[in-house]
Parts: C-alpha cells; structure tokens; sequence
C-alpha cells in the first residue's frame, strides 16, 4: 500500500473513532437528561445502544490490527495506531458509565429525589464537553489544548466533592434518604471517572504527537 | 560508558567529485546490534566498507577523519589488512559460497590461515555452523556441495564462514535482501545469538528489519549522520523530522 492509500485509511479510522465518540457523548448526555426527567423508556434505549458502542469499538480495533499488520507502521503511525486502540477503549468504559446511569435511571423510576438534580446535569455538561473537546484535540493533533482540556478534570472533581457532601448532609439528616442518596452518588461517581478517562484520551493525544507518555493527573495532584 | 568497539571520527568521503560521506563520527559498543539505514545513495554502505578498508582498491577515492577498532586507527600505516580483515569480516548481499563442499566453504580461512589440524577445523566448523544457525539442517552432509544448499542456507553458511575466523566485527550489507521469510527470521534470530560474542553492524534490507535487530540504529541521509539512537526510540520516537519522514514511508 502506498503512503497516499495508508493515509487514506488512517483518515477512514479516524473518522470511525470520532463517530464512537459522538455516540458516547451522546449517551453521557442523554443518561443524565433521562434520568432528570425519569425517562425510563429512553433509559432501556441507552442501554441497548451500549451494545452498538461496544461492537464499533471492537470494529475499530480489528481494523487497527489490520493496519498495524499490513502496513507495520512505525514512528508517528505507529504512536497514533496506538492511541486509536487506547481511546476506544476508553471510549468504551465511558459508555460503560452511562449505561450505569441508565440503569440507576430504572432503579430510580418510581421514587422522588432526595433533592432536586441542579450540579450533575453541570457535572454531566462539563464531563461531555471534555470528551466533545478532548477528540476535537485528537483530530487536531493539539498537545496545548488536550493539556488544557485535562486541567478542567479538577473543575468536575470539585463538583463530585460537592455533591457528596450535600448528599451525605440529606442522609445525616435523615437515614431514610440513605438509598436515594446512594443512587446520585453513583451517578456523579461514573460522571466523575467520564472526565478522569477523557484526561486518559489527553494524554494519548500528547503521546501520539510528542512520543513522551505523561500522567497528567499526578501533573496536576 | 561501555568503550566503544568502534569509533568513528570526523570521516568523510569522496568518489571523485561525489562526496559519499560527510564528517561522520560514532561510537559502536561492543557486543550489539548496530543498524545503519536510509535510502538509497545515503552512504550507509559506504560506511560500513570503510571499516573493513574494502573501499581501498576503489580508485578515485579518498577519504578523510580516522576509523579506531579498540582505539587503534585502521587507516594507520602499520595496518596488517589481511589481519584487519581477519578480525572484521565481511557478509554481502547475495550468498558467495565458494565451489566445493559445505565443509570446505567453513574452514576455508582457515587452511589460509595454516590450520589443518582436522580436530581444530572439526571444532571450528561445528562452532561456526552452529552460531550461524545451520548446523542442524547440514550436520549430516557436510560434504555435500555448498551450491546445493537453499539461498538460506547458503548466506547462513556465509555468516559461518566469517564465523570460522573468530572476527571481532562482523559486518552484513543487507544480509536478508534475496532471502524468503523463514530464512531471514533465522538469520535475525542467529544475530541475537551472535552479538553476546561479536559486535554487529548491519546494513538491513528493510526498515523493519532495522527495527527488529537494532541495539542501536544510525540513520544516514545524503551523507550524512541525522540520527543515532536506541533502536527502541528511533523507531517509535525519532526526534529528527527527516528520521520520522523516512521510516513512516514519506520519502525514500
């Protein structure tokens, strides 16, 4: 294959990741809207969906293989080949998380919230714009923007300390809110990880340009 | 710091007009693998012939800097080249066997050298055989006709040969180049055996090749030294542009 042929199929692969990388997105946004507005028919779709994710993620690492075995690329296709099967997977386990919200979403069907939901749809907001910006990033090969994106991960931190701590004052309370509060936790501890792997999809995009693997949340602990 | 084994300095080099090789200095460790790559007309190959002196004959040539082998300058006046030779031999592109039999390929040298004692040349075919990677697939023929043996098995019988003179510096311009598969992983593989003994310099017949056996790897372009570096960095990580444009296939 030709260099001109190999940059094609980089091209087509790339695009297939960003497509996953919508439908995650997606997911995320959609889990959190579902789950505001007790949408369990919406719920059960995501999760069916999870299912599509999961086989485009195994399509796009079976295309990898290919591409890694017939071209055997080396240097910067190689770094990129790479981080093409690092962030599918952590595309993957994000749709992982928004099923898990699905589910809660069921879970939660027929009972009223502790308190009304106002930070994790924040939470989820930002966790999402992350991802939206953190492949925007990869397609643009842009090192000084996917450290930027990573710094943001402390802006969700705070607001999953927050959340916690006014979901444990409800229990503190009042023990009956212990169920209800267990559940919201759960959902802003999987929007919380969202953010953590888009930091993991940051540092694959300073890995596939510069070579160097960094862990950014010890640069930024 | 290890001692270099070889060490390279300020060499360049002229065919005529042409200069080949321009200010090169290096230091190859011993008891590795050292790649030398690049694209045609690079001066990879030059560089390599330069450190066994065959390029002396080539007239209209001439060549500056100086090439030390264990700290001694090769292009000294009080040189021995047959010695030389002796002690840093030579494997080509295309197997060479000489006419006669398997046996009389590897002890060939030898029986120059004057050794013809059948228990010491007995020794030193099983040795050379056996490092080559061969010795199992021509134990039982020794005999036979060098020329009847695959293409394979004649550049491993080659290698042997070099083998055979206990070299300190074996050196291969692209060893592999009409070899199938199967025969150019067990020369790599014999390779990785070779260089606990020898120190290595090849020139590979491809960038994966390189990428497989290289210790260490010299990218040469145009005459000149770009990168020398780890093989496991410069095949994943190079830091020069022209290295990275290289091996993914942009030029060359």
């Amino acid at each position: 294959m030709s260099r001109e042929s190999f940059d094609r199929e980089l091209r087509v692969l790339q695009d297939h990741l960003l497509d996953l990388g919508k439908m995650v997105e997606r997911a995320i946004l959609k889990s959190v809207e579902a789950l505001k507005t007790k949408d369990t028919e919406e719920a059960r779709r995501l999760m069916a969906a999870d299912y599509d994710i999961n086989r485009r993620r195994y399509a796009i690492e079976s295309e990898t293989m290919v591409l890694i075995a017939c071209q055997q690329p080396m240097a910067v296709d190689l770094r990129t080949l790479a981080s093409v099967l690092e962030i599918a997977t952590e595309l993957e386990r994000i749709a992982d998380y928004a099923k898990g919200i699905a589910k809660l979403t069921l879970q939660l069907e027929n009972k009223t919230f502790i308190k009304p939901l106002v930070d994790i749809p924040r939470m989820a907001q930002k966790a999402a714009g992350m991802l939206h910006d953190s492949l925007v990033s990869f397609t643009n090969r842009d090192v000084e923007m996917a450290r930027a994106i990573a710094s943001r991960d402390g802006e969700v931190d705070d607001l999953y300390r927050q959340i916690y701590q006014e979901l444990m004052t409800y229990v503190i309370a009042d023990p009956n809110n212990m169920e209800g509060a267990s559940h919201l936790t759960w959902v802003a501890h999987n929007l919380e990880r969202t953010a953590d792997r888009v930091v993991n999809i940051c540092e694959r995009v300073i890995f596939t340009v510069t070579g160097e693997l960094s862990d950014l949340e010890e640069g930024m602990a | 710091m290890v001692e270099p084994k070889i060490r390279i300095e300020g060499v360049s080099y002229f065919y005529g007009d042409f200069q080949a090789l321009d200010d090169i200095s290096m230091d190859i460790p011993p008891n590795s693998v050292t790649v030398f790559f690049g694209p045609a007309s690079g001066g990879k190959t030059t560089m390599l012939r330069l450190i066994n002196r065959l390029n002396d004959i080539v007239e209209g040539t001439r060549m500056s800097g100086s090439i030390l082998i264990n700290g001694k300058n090769i292009y000294d006046p009080d040189i021995n080249l047959a010695e030389l030779r002796r002690r840093v031999g030579m494997v080509f592109a295309l197997p060479l066997p000489l006419p006669g039999t398997i046996r009389e390929n590897v002890v060939y040298g030898l029986k120059l050298a004057g050794i013809v004692d059948r228990n010491r040349t007995d020794e030193v075919l099983e040795r050379s055989l056996d490092q080559a990677a061969i010795w199992e697939e021509v134990k039982d023929r020794l005999d036979s006709p060098a020329n009847a043996l695959s293409g394979g098995q004649q550049q491993r019988l080659c290698i042997a040969r070099s083998l055979a003179l206990e070299p300190e510096v074996l050196l291969l311009d692209e060893p592999t180049s009409g070899l199938d598969p199967i025969s150019t992983r067990k020369v790599e593989e014999s390779l990785h055996e070779l260089k606990k003994l020898y120190t290595i310099i090849i020139v590979p017949h491809s960038i994966q090749q390189a990428a497989r056996v290289a210790d260490q790897a010299a990218f040469f372009l145009m005459g000149k030294l770009i990168e020398y570096r780890p093989g496991t960095e410069i095949f994943t990580r190079p830091r020069e542009k022209r290295t990275e444009d290289y091996i993914t296939g942009r030029f060359g």
